[in-house]
């Protein structure tokens, strides 16, 4: 049994909420550069460029990436031989979201209630998800999802007749409406097998992947790579506002589902993909 | 960014040269507004109040800033979603609104009302709220200081970076 004191992970938890407001992963600037330099339309070309600025001015100034820092998302896998100490897990996630999102200057966007809508004032309380695994580490990932992206989210219950072509079809479909209100080049995260809940969750842990990582399996690259391929089809391009690059990255998770079913989550996710991952 | 230098508020004639696809620096007074400010001052127009903000030529961005640090007049500030202000537009079109700062797509009721009206509406970059933050030079609240981060603004910005995203003819850029 290992003890951890709650506290650390408020600690933790404020530092990350504000560095990943402030940074992306490393190099992201320069891939924005890249890809600047790659497309053809010159519209596209100066909204690469800007976005890659953009990047540049937050973490120099601290001035957030962007103004929606999004509602916070924390995934805590915690091993089975950790003991918690001095107080309560989940409120001491949510103290460190607080924390952060006050100290950082981060814009407090949770209300109470979806319809009496009162602003809770420190952008808690924190969506949590916790898995309990094997041994006495607790690995954090802090992430601050931005809704333009994530009201274009979707949830499909198809057939399993649909196969893979239906699934294509459903990612295919949730891009071309999302377009620019998602802020492209997106990221897209695909939970596809489980039951209902379980394939958005896949979605959303999908987006949490590194960048330049694909799928374990060979099946779900080549699905990720092919889906990739024909979303910067589209011609949606950076910004929405036409171009070659729709999509960063599109990252699938599967997992056993049932006879009847053939669930797809297609969680959408902005070119600010905001997350960071602790080890305590 | 490079582009046609504009200085606000437009005239006609500056509306009339303005096509989809050019690019636009702004310079000049901008109101900001979002989901619930649009909401009052609808609801305001409806129950026959004078609208608490004056729309007359005004060039309304949609957008909820994050907080500004102590040295800065603003923080973070890139556009939101403007189809989620679909809703009231064509009226506030009708009550003289110039133009309209967002990012993504409209409705046809509000590219009709832009032809209508003879306005136009600017993509910004979504996203891209930290350099675009750097465009503003000052910013008041004006209106619905309770609404936190959905306050009406006042806020001067100097080559502000825009698309013209549909113009006045009614071409879009989506
Ligand atoms: S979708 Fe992402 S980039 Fe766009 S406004 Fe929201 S958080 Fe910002």
């Amino acid at each position: 049994m290992r003890e951890v004191s709650v506290k650390t992970l408020t600690e933790e938890i404020a530092t990350a909420v504000m560095w990943i407001n402030f940074n992306l992963e490393p190099d992201t600037a320069s891939a924005f550069c890249r890809i600047a330099l790659a497309e053809r339309d010159p519209v596209a070309r100066e909204v690469m460029e800007q976005l890659a600025k953009n990047l540049e001015v937050a973490s120099k100034e601290q001035i957030p990436i962007c103004q929606d820092t999004g509602m916070a998302v924390v995934f805590l896998e915690v091993g089975q031989d950790v003991h918690f100490t001095d107080g309560d897990l989940y409120t001491a996630v949510n103290e460190g979201v607080r924390k952060g999102y006050v100290e950082g200057f981060l814009r407090k966007s949770v209300v109470s209630d979806p319809f009496d809508r009162v602003n809770t004032g420190d952008n808690t309380p924190a969506v949590i998800h916790t898995d309990i695994v094997p041994g006495d580490k607790v690995k954090v990932t802090v992430s601050a999802k931005g809704f333009g992206s994530e009201n274009k989210s979707r949830l499909f219950m198809l057939n399993p007749a649909d196969g893979e072509e239906g699934v294509r079809a459903a990612v295919l479909q949730t891009v071309r409406e999302a377009g620019a209100s998602a802020c492209p080049p997106m990221t897209l995260g695909v939970g596809i097998g489980g039951n209902f809940e379980k394939c958005a969750l896949m979605a959303k842990h999908a987006l949490l992947r590194e960048k330049g990582e694909s799928a374990a399996n060979e099946r779900d690259a080549r699905l990720e790579r092919e889906l990739l391929d024909e979303i910067n089809k589209t011609g949606i391009g950076p910004a929405g506002l036409g171009g070659d690059t729709t999509a960063l990255a599109v990252n699938v998770e599967t997992c056993p589902t049932h006879i009847a079913g053939l669930p797809v989550a297609v969680n959408v996710c902005c070119h600010v993909n905001r997350h960071k991952t602790i080890i305590i | 960014m490079d582009g046609k230098r504009i200085s606000l508020p437009l005239t006609d004639e500056v509306i009339d040269t303005l096509r989809v696809g050019d690019k636009v620096l702004l310079s000049g007074e901008m109101t900001v507004a979002r989901d619930a400010a649009h909401k009052r001052i609808y609801e305001a127009i409806l129950s026959g109040e004078e609208p608490p903000v004056d729309l007359k030529g005004a060039v309304i961005y949609y957008m909820g800033p994050s907080p500004a640090r102590e040295d800065r007049p603003i923080g973070s500030a890139g556009p939101t979603t403007s189809g989620r202000m679909d809703k009231y537009t064509p009226t506030f079109l009708s009550l003289g609104v110039r133009a309209t700062v967002g990012k993504g797509a409209r409705s046809a009721e509000v590219t009709e009302a832009i032809v209508k009206n003879h306005a136009v509406y600017f993509a910004a970059v979504g996203g891209c709220g930290a350099l675009l933050s750097k465009c503003i030079t000052s910013s008041r609240v004006i209106c619905y200081p309770d609404l936190g981060a959905e306050a009406v603004l006042r806020i001067t910005v100097e080559d502000f970076p825009v698309i013209v995203a549909v113009d006045c003819t009614g071409s879009s850029i989506y």
